[in-house]
């Protein structure tokens, strides 16, 4: 018996790995039925894999069996490949174990597609009010929307989920249309925007009748493989610009494609996956969502692709250096979260310390920004007087000189003699 | 100059506040009794714990004080070192003698050193609420023992007893020698006499119930197949879970 789940969860854990997704904040879940779980709003990491990503949830699928032949996708139907289901009891068990020695903060449950969707999400739905209903859980669920279930199952599923999901896969249609030609982007955005629209529905009604039950509270998300097909990054990051705006998703995942397969569509095995690229692409994220950039101003035409060797903030600054030196001690906190080195906290610390008497360096550096980046960019009381105006290239020279990147470490052109 | 003398308490410290007003003595100088070493030159002035005083002193920081800075107040003296005892006695002092909302001013190393070691204080709790992992003993009690840096169970309690409230727990300050137990009703505060083979922070395999090893091993297991080999980022992983927690963990042992 212990065998055969081991081995279940061996197959389902590791055909779910590839959804980077395992975020579990933003529930507001309260444990008022003395039950089991309670959700913590910032969500937390339990552990971090060997790869470095965070471990939150018990990431499985409830079967790796699926009628669809996609690609990029390691159960696609011509893999030759273990293939097992999961019951719901299974489910639910080690899920209610794990959280209950802390190992978890909830469950984020997949599936690969069995007979058709409706039959798939009515088995996802059949786990998640198990759990809700019999066990007393209030821990965090992430719940894959099967595309092209029907709308009362997606809407039934919503009452007991968190967070819902589905994945764009390819940033493009064309990229969708090479490599899974069953899918389309219009099967993904139907059941998103059917979501969204609920969740302000629900929202709206919440606010006049008091006991109207919470959907979705902790929103959608979607996730896009690259380097699997040639998109630029302006297409990727202006297709996740539209998502957010569109359909108001919490996040958007940006997957480094890892090669599965010996398709000639696709990098061959043994392919480095492009961590650094997905690294910039994060960045620029949080640029939009965090730091008031719009995506056009780091990511246009003359600059489709973000540079591997710099930050994107870095690049951004260093191409605008017309709104530069900022003065720390009299510009607006939007034009200082723009400086390069000063994150959203040191910025929110200057502009109230800023009232107590102008900053100098040392204050400066104490607060926590990264001094020798933002200098170039800045003056505070006791700046040393500039007598010459550096051009964008040479700033750049100087912070690559002074900086250790963990990716560029050695110069790729060194020949090794030991 | 003076030498103040507390016991390194936050009730101690309180009352040196107080005692500070009622004299002004002017700078004076703030030290634990036990890293205390007798000086000739100097006058020392033994702090009796008063807690009349010391509530008096604690109202007036909540009047002046947003709940925030009240939480951070908290964690600083749960983090139980000179320093940070030094700079909240200062902080306090020069906080009812200027009528500035000086707790913004983070030029001032004192503000910094608090909200810093505030920081410090809530990564360790948080990182408590992510590392520590129950075992279920023979008698259905989920057991952890911890040894954190911080004297952090005071802020875990709430979180424990709103996520777990329908099995009993103990979390187990080994370092302290003090933890806290939830019977399904409340908390309580409790001291074990640690025999043997309880001292680490996981538990010998006869105390275990019979489905603990079961679960451990399905962990691990899951542990490694969420695995990426193709991504392998051992800094990162460090970084993130730094080895002096590596013994609580299940899945690394």
């Amino acid at each position: 018996m212990s065998d055969r789940i081991r081995e279940k969860l061996n197959i389902l854990a590791d055909a779910a790995k590839y959804d980077v997704s395992c975020s579990s904040s933003g529930g507001t879940r309260k444990n008022t039925n003395k039950g089991l779980g309670d959700s913590h709003s910032s969500g937390i990491c339990h552990t971090y894999t060997e790869d470095g990503r965070c471990v939150s949830l018990l990431k499985i699928l409830l079967t790796n069996h699926c009628i669809f032949d996609c690609a990029y996708c390691v159960s696609r139907k011509s893999n030759d490949i273990q293939r097992a289901a999961f019951t719901v009891e299974e489910v639910v068990s080690l899920t209610m174990n794990f959280y209950r020695r802390n190992y978890i903060e909830g469950l984020f449950l997949s599936s690969g597609i069995f007979k058709n969707a409706d039959f798939t999400m009515e088995r996802l739905l059949r786990v998640v009010k198990k759990l809700r209903l019999e066990e007393r859980f209030n821990g965090y669920i992430h719940l894959k929307t099967i595309p092209g279930a029907s709308e009362e199952l997606i809407k039934e599923a919503g009452l007991y989920a968190d967070r819902m999901s589905i994945n764009l896969e390819m940033p493009t249609e064309a990229g969708l249309r090479l490599l899974a030609p069953e899918k389309t982007h219009q099967e993904v955005i139907t059941p998103l925007d059917y979501v969204q629209k609920q969740i302000v529905q629900f929202k709206e009604e919440r606010k006049l009748i008091r006991n109207v039950p919470k959907f979705v509270p902790a929103g959608q998300s979607t996730q896009m493989v690259i380097g699997a097909t040639p998109e630029t990054d302006k297409e990727i990051m202006q297709t996740a610009h539209r998502f957010y705006q569109d359909f108001s998703l919490k996040r958007v995942y940006y997957s480094g494609y890892i090669p599965i397969s010996h398709d000639q569509r696709l990098p061959v095995i043994g392919t480095q996956p492009p961590l650094i690229r997905e690294n910039r692409l994060y960045q620029t994220d949080w640029l939009m969502r965090f730091y008031g950039f719009h995506v056009n101003e780091i990511l246009n035409d003359s600059n489709p692709h973000l540079d591997i060797d710099i930050d994107p903030k870095l690049s951004w600054a260093l191409r605008n250096m017309q709104y530069f030196p900022v003065d720390i001690n009299t510009a607006a906190y939007k034009m200082i979260l723009r400086v390069p080195g000063i994150g959203v906290g040191s910025a929110k610390k200057i502009v109230q310390a800023r009232q107590f008497g102008r900053l100098r360096i040392d204050q400066l550096k104490k607060i926590g920004v990264a001094y020798n980046r933002a200098r170039h960019f800045i003056q505070c009381a006791d700046s040393p007087i500039q007598l010459r105006d550096y051009q964008g290239f040479q700033i750049k020279a100087f912070i690559l000189a002074e900086s250790q990147s963990k990716y560029l470490k050695h110069d790729l052109n060194q020949i090794k003699l030991f | 100059m003076q030498i103040y003398l507390f016991d390194g308490t936050t009730e101690g410290l309180l009352t040196a506040v107080f005692e500070w007003f009622e004299r002004k003595p002017g700078k004076i100088s703030l030290q634990t009794k036990d890293k205390h070493q007798p000086d000739a030159f100097y006058d020392v002035m033994f702090i009796h714990n008063d807690s009349q005083k010391a509530s008096r002193v604690w109202k007036g920081l909540v009047q002046k004080l947003s709940k925030d800075w009240i939480r951070r107040l908290h964690c600083c003296c749960l983090a139980e070192n000179e320093e940070t005892w030094i700079a909240l006695f200062q902080f306090c002092c020069n906080l009812f003698t200027t009528p500035a909302a000086i707790q913004y001013n983070y030029g001032d190393p004192n503000v910094l050193l608090l909200s810093q070691t505030a920081k410090k204080v809530e990564r360790e709790k948080h990182r408590m609420e992510a590392f520590i992992r129950f075992q279920e003993t023979a008698d259905g009690i989920y057991y952890c023992g911890i040894d954190p840096d911080f004297n952090v169970i005071p802020l875990l309690q709430r979180h424990f007893q709103n996520r777990y409230a329908d099995q009993q727990w103990i979390i187990y300050d080994l370092k302290r020698k003090y933890g806290i137990f939830y019977n399904k009703q409340d908390v309580q505060e409790i001291q074990l006499d640690l025999k043997m083979g309880l001292r680490s922070s996981i538990l010998p395999a006869t105390q275990q119930s019979a489905q603990e090893s079961l679960y451990s091993l399905l962990w691990q297991d899951y542990f490694k197949s969420t695995n990426i080999p193709a991504r392998k980022n051992t800094a990162l992983h460090i970084r993130h879970v730094p080895k002096r927690y590596w013994k609580y963990l299940t899945e690394k042992q």
